[in-house]
């Protein structure tokens, strides 16, 4: 099912990446690595208490500081009233995003930013801090998203009136909105089921966790222009979302985007960048604000924790009948949780005919959710993937037979409206059934030796094992579940200039996360029949590229790809006209293939790209391809995951032992980088089903704001991650792209439930699956 | 980080006279007490590197002395020392559990002992094998100390402004002994011990019966905790699994576990009863094994 | 002004004097001093390794050492490990296995992984995921880093 490969030359390839050397030696230089003269360094006062009213802020002492150069509040911002704002990333409630940079009149988290200070040092400024004097007006708090739905919760906004299928109800409530997709008549559907499943989920609130906190450095410049260098995933929403919040023109703001260091969807909305600009413009020095680990924890979006139920129903052939599910998404402190996309992806694997969908956003007092990565597809699949399991167990079906059974393909109606078009799900569903992990057998449960008792890096023993009936072995278990994510295109620009040496420039609009330079460069090259190392591409910043969208929905490599091709095909038409000028001949009698122009007329008369190249100058000047698109075709992704686990029956410790993942990606333009996005999704899918969450007590605060007990998965925790790239080619791009980032996070929580439930026969309904909860759920079984 | 001294003595005397100076603290790895100060958990105006001080260096073994170990030598010397691992196995597990690569470059078990972290990984196995702290005072008097009573809560420990813990002795290990630590985190590595178990134990001489045993708990009180009703009924057993059970339910009783962000206490009582088995398992293989 | 010490010590190779406040961090030194911006700020306490040096040779966390400390040391950070020669095995190794996504942990990583293969030329996978399970990287899944740590071992033999 792999297409035809044959016929690229570029594509398929694993070049070295174009900004790798600076990468590896440590050159490339990061938000946090801005240096400059003068620099003041910025630090933010936040919220200590989860819920309140701002009743006074004096900063006269942090001002005597000596060192100290600035302190502002809401104040510096422009009121943004009660406005909407598209800004590049849908729209945005500009009231909103600017309490969420500078608190105005009320906190709604722990962690809100409050003030902020511009000092000669960072510790100085962190000093200054400790000097400012707020009064809170504490009011209860909600943390948790069913009792926020509760009457009589504590109400986060005095003027959040539910919205219910698109009309405002006139009810007062911390529900923003409802919203409802129906397909068919789901009562029906489940009269015709043979099997009915119907169970309850809740999943805590996770974080992207990338490894780079947000900063940014602005300079507001003597003639009212502002430049800002900052770690983003798109640098012209931070444009449009700081000329808001500033009350200045998008023209006056140059944005300059850094290297990054990881986003996953949680660097889109801006928290530094205006509060930097203010501190500059106050002082008329370039100030850098960084971020510390607990911040980012506890001031930036995580991703919701919500609580899902699903109905699922099937007849006794094992056809999928009927399928029902209510989710309710903590927004955080704003409305505006991923609800819609999970309740869009919550039964999109399959061809259900009768389904009916609610979701619920509820604010509650957390921080303000982003996306992260298939942004609410992992809680969904992971409610659904499980009920799936649990059926496939009554009916005796195989899960991966049932899946290619009833998997979605093309034509199939998602229960939100929009048809299939060529899909790849039930491939890789086939793909999973045929591979050898799947058919390997799952091996015995382990009577382990102590293989060095005299001294060993014992840990908790578990690996140890020891020949004792009853639970003490490690229990086995294998599981599979499937995902699916839209992927998106949205708008690129591109522009690539012919170099006398036959090589190309091509200056591009989106931040490279993970690699993209190289695969975008790739698709320019392919077009242009040159190797990817002719290409060197660089990432503009926002007055030196065209409008690009935010490095987001899996849309990169397939979007801004797509305007690399199209700069290339402006290429090529110049090149022909310059050869046909050479040549005297009509453009028409001029062919490119593979990197050589050749006339039509007179086979002696050829050119490649390089002795083109070189003619330039003397032919009229230089060429440059342009193109700014916003392509249709976008190709949605599938995926399904095999999951072999071990659990300690004594500690309800998961030790993940394999793992494979398939994945329709389309048409893989660098397959490193995509096997990459695989395993790295893979692997935040894995730390999300075992142990990431926020931790709350019973004061709101997040306790565990750190990377030592928010316990992200370390290289020891896992095994390698196998994948297994399915191309089914995307009929709406040139080269068959489908975005490829996010659906790896969407399958592996519900594969580790249902590896879990095979060996030790519970059913986890709450994520994480840390070893106090599975332990938990099997002396509540015994 | 607000403003701080920082001086780095080369002799005792000078140590302790600059400890004895107002919000003075002794800085050896540092991997507790940089982060603390960072974030505002521990006051310090004056930090004393004692890195300098050849005494706190010192690490050796002799079969009538026991062992010497000096308050600031890293984590990675004790894992590796050959004595250590022969020796004081168990000691060799908790220091070798100590955080990562990074941190058994810095960090000391005398540090890990005046930070006194009730979840301390070295704790327990020291108490179980019966250490002492040498404790350096501003008078120039020595003052011995069994571990189990140098820390007084969580942070707390006996020690008074001047003085200094210059290292920690351990008996040569008893004929037909051995000795392990067991942690359980939810990682694999890089976490705090939601429980922590320490155990030394010494058989007869045909290795039939069990002459003494000590257990002490991590993470399940305020301090590190001796268990000593645990180790007593393993006194002349033959230490056979019913025995090991009756063990774990001694020292289950003898828990004082918290609800925490790191495990429930229900579940820290239950992981206590896991690991006292556990370790006691191994420290028997080791007996028998060697 | 806060009070400043006078501290020398040899960074990459290169005998340096520097002045730093007894509570700037030797990563603080590195990149607002020394202007070495290689090493990166992940967490600030630990438990990232993404600001990872050789001080004297032993792997530390530059976030856990006082610039102060560093006294008569050596210093080897992510921009002491190529040479006039070219990469490093470890950063070619990196590049040919796609081993970085982001590429904010790769300092750390490669600065860890020279540690381990100085001191264990041959490991296993386990004994490389043991070492490394200090450095966090949230974009890889770990899997092309092992396998370009164990590639570049091989190639060292």
């Amino acid at each position: 099912m792999t297409t035809s490969t044959t016929g690229y030359k570029v594509i398929g390839t694993r070049p070295l990446r174009h900004d790798g050397v600076d990468k590896v030696t440590g050159r490339a230089l990061y938000g946090a690595d801005v240096q400059m003269a003068g620099l003041l360094h910025g630090r933010i006062l936040r919220s200590p208490i989860p819920h309140g009213l701002l009743r006074s802020l004096d900063a006269s002492k942090a001002l005597e500081l000596p060192g100290v150069e600035a302190v502002v509040t809401c104040a510096d911002l422009t009121d943004p009233g009660d406005r909407i704002a598209e800004l590049g990333e849908g729209a945005v409630n500009l009231k909103h995003l600017s309490s969420n940079c500078l608190a105005r009149g009320k906190v709604h988290y722990k962690g809100q930013a409050v003030a902020a200070v511009a000092a000669v040092s960072a510790h100085l400024a962190e000093e200054a801090l400790k000097l400012i004097a707020v009064e809170y007006e504490g009011l209860p708090h909600v943390t948790d998203v069913r009792a926020a739905m509760q009457d009589g919760a504590p109400l986060l906004h005095d003027d959040l009136v539910t919205e219910s299928l698109g009309k405002p109800t006139g009810k007062r409530s911390n529900i923003a909105k409802h919203i409802q997709f129906k397909k068919g008549d789901v009562a029906q559907g489940f009269q015709q089921a043979a099997v009915v499943i119907e169970r309850e989920f809740h999943t805590a609130t996770v974080h992207q966790g990338y490894i780079e906190p947000h900063n940014a450095t602005a300079l507001w410049n003597a003639d009212g222009t502002v430049t800002i260098w900052c770690s983003t995933q798109g640098a012209f929403t931070v444009r449009a979302q700081v000329a808001e919040l500033l009350g200045i023109p998008l023209s006056r703001i140059k944005v300059v985007p850094m290297e990054i260091g990881g986003g996953f969807g949680g660097k889109i909305r801006v928290y530094l960048e205006p509060v930097a600009a203010a501190l500059s413009k106050k002082t008329g020095k370039p100030v850098k604000i960084t971020m510390n680990r607990a911040d980012v924890f506890e001031a930036t979006g995580p991703t919701p924790g919500s609580y899902i139920k699903v109905k699922m129903g099937a007849d006794k052939d094992g056809k999928l009948v009927a399928a029902r599910a209510t989710l309710a998404y903590e927004a955080g402190a704003f409305p505006g949780s991923p609800l819609g996309p999970g309740a869009m992806c919550i039964f999109a694997c399959y061809d259900i005919p009768n389904v009916h969908i609610d979701g619920y956003d509820v604010v509650v007092n957390k921080p303000a959710t982003s996306a992260y990565r298939a942004p609410g597809a992992t809680n969904a699949a992971f409610a659904s993937e499980t009920v799936v399991d649990e059926l496939c167990e009554h009916l005796k079906i195989d899960p991966l037979d049932f899946r290619i059974q009833n998997g979605a393909r093309e034509g199939t109606r998602r229960a939100d409206g929009p048809v299939f078009p060529r899909i790849g799900m039930v491939e890789t569903a086939q793909t999973a059934k045929q591979h050898a992990h799947y058919t390997a057998p799952l091996g015995p449960n382990p009577k382990a030796q102590i293989s060095n008792p005299k001294f060993e890096k014992a840990g908790d023993g578990a690996n140890l094992g020891f020949e004792i009936s009853g639970l003490r072995v490690p229990r086995r278990g294998r599981g599979v579940a499937s995902g699916f994510w839209f992927n998106c295109g949205l708008k690129s620009s591109a522009s690539a200039s012919v170099n006398a040496d036959g090589t190309v420039s091509l200056v591009e609009g989106s931040t490279d996360i993970g690699g993209s330079r190289t695969s975008i460069a790739m698709q320019l090259a392919e077009s242009l029949g040159i190797r990817a190392d002719d290409v060197r591409p660089a990432v503009g910043d926002t007055d030196t590229v065209g409008y690009t969208d935010v490095t987001g929905g899996s849309r990169v490599t397939f979007a801004t790809g797509w305007a690399a091709y199209e700069a290339g095909q402006d290429i090529k038409r110049q090149m022909i006209a310059r050869a046909a000028l050479l040549w005297g001949v009509q453009p028409e009698a001029v062919a490119y293939e593979d990197g050589t122009l050749r006339c039509l007329s007179d086979d002696k008369k050829r050119l490649t790209f390089k002795e083109l190249s070189e003619k330039l100058h003397a032919t009229g000047g230089t060429i440059v391809g342009r193109a700014s698109v916003d392509p249709p075709g976008v190709g949605g992704g599938f995926a399904t995951h095999v999951v072999d686990v071990e659990v300690d029956p004594e500690t309800g410790k998961v030790t993940v032992l394999r793992y494979t993942a398939v994945q329709d990606v389309g048409k893989a333009i660098h397959p490193s980088y995509v096997e990459g996005q695989m395993q790295g999704g893979v692997v935040q899918g894995i730390g999300w089903a075992l142990n990431e969450e926020y931790i709350y007590n019973e004061q709101g605060v997040m306790t565990n704001a750190s990377f030592l007990d928010y316990r992200m998965p370390t290289a020891l925790d896992l095994p390698m991650i196998d994948t297994v790239l399915v191309e089914v080619a995307n009929p709406g791009h040139p080269y068959g792209v489908r975005g490829v980032g996010e659906v790896p996070i969407v399958p592996p929580p519900a594969a580790l439930a249902n590896a879990i439930y095979q060996a030790l026969g519970v059913r986890m309904d709450e994520l994480p699956m840390s070893p106090g909860r599975v332990m938990a759920k099997l002396l509540a079984k015994q | 980080m607000k403003e701080i001294d920082y001086a780095a003595p080369a002799t005792l005397t000078e140590a302790t006279a600059l400890l004895a100076r107002k919000g003075a603290r002794a800085l050896a790895g540092g991997t507790d007490l940089i982060v603390q100060v960072r974030e505002n958990r521990r006051d310090a105006e004056l930090l004393v590197d004692l890195k300098n001080i050849a005494e706190l260096n010192t690490l050796r073994f002799d079969a009538k002395e026991g062992l010497v170990l000096g308050a600031a030598v890293p984590c990675y010397r004790i894992a590796e020392h050959p004595d250590v691992r022969k020796r004081y196995p168990g000691l060799g597990d908790g220091v070798a559990l100590i955080g990562g690569v990074q941190i058994q470059s810095r960090a000391s078990v005398g540090g890990n002992l005046c930070n006194a972290s009730p979840a301390a990984d070295s704790i327990p196995a020291l108490i179980a094998l019966g250490a002492s702290a040498v404790i350096a005072t501003p008078s120039g008097t020595r003052d011995l100390i069994p571990v189990e009573k140098f820390c007084t809560g969580p942070g707390r420990t006996i020690l008074g402004p001047g003085e200094l813990l210059v290292h920690l002795h351990l008996p040569p290990p008893a004929p037909n002994s051995s000795s392990a630590y067991l942690r359980f985190i939810p990682r694999k590595e890089m976490d705090i011990a939601v429980v922590g178990v320490g155990v030394a134990l010494a058989l007869n001489d045909n290795r039939t019966a069990c002459v003494f045993a000590r257990i002490a708990l991590g993470a399940v009180g305020p301090t590190p905790l001796l268990v000593p009703e645990a180790g007593a009924a393993l006194a002349g057993r033959p230490l056979a699994e019913a025995d090991l059970e009756r063990a774990a339910e001694l020292a289950q009783a003898q828990a004082l576990p918290i609800s925490d962000m790191r495990g429930s206490a229900d579940y820290r009582r239950h992981l206590v009863g896991v690991l006292v088995k556990r370790a006691l398992r191994i420290a028997l293989q080791r007996v028998k094994g060697g | 002004m806060p009070k400043k010490i006078h501290v020398q010590a040899v960074i990459n190779g290169q005998p340096m004097d520097f002045l730093c406040e007894p509570r700037q961090s030797l990563l603080e030194v590195l990149r607002d001093e020394l202007r070495l911006t290689g090493s990166k700020e992940g967490c600030n306490n630990g438990n990232c390794g993404a600001c990872n040096v050789l001080l004297d040779g032993r792997l530390v966390n530059s976030c856990l050492v006082f610039g102060a400390e560093v006294q008569g040391k050596a210093v080897t950070t992510i921009e002491g490990i190529a040479t006039a020669q070219g990469l490093h095995p470890l950063q070619q190794k990196f590049l040919e296995h796609a081993a970085l996504q982001c590429g904010i942990c790769t300092p750390g990583f490669i600065v860890a992984a020279k540690a381990l293969l100085e001191k264990n030329p041959k490991p296993s996978e386990e004994q490389v995921r043991h070492w490394l399970a200090g450095n966090l990287c949230r974009c890889t899944g770990y899997d092309k880093i092992i396998r370009a740590v164990l590639d570049a071992a091989r190639l060292g033999s």
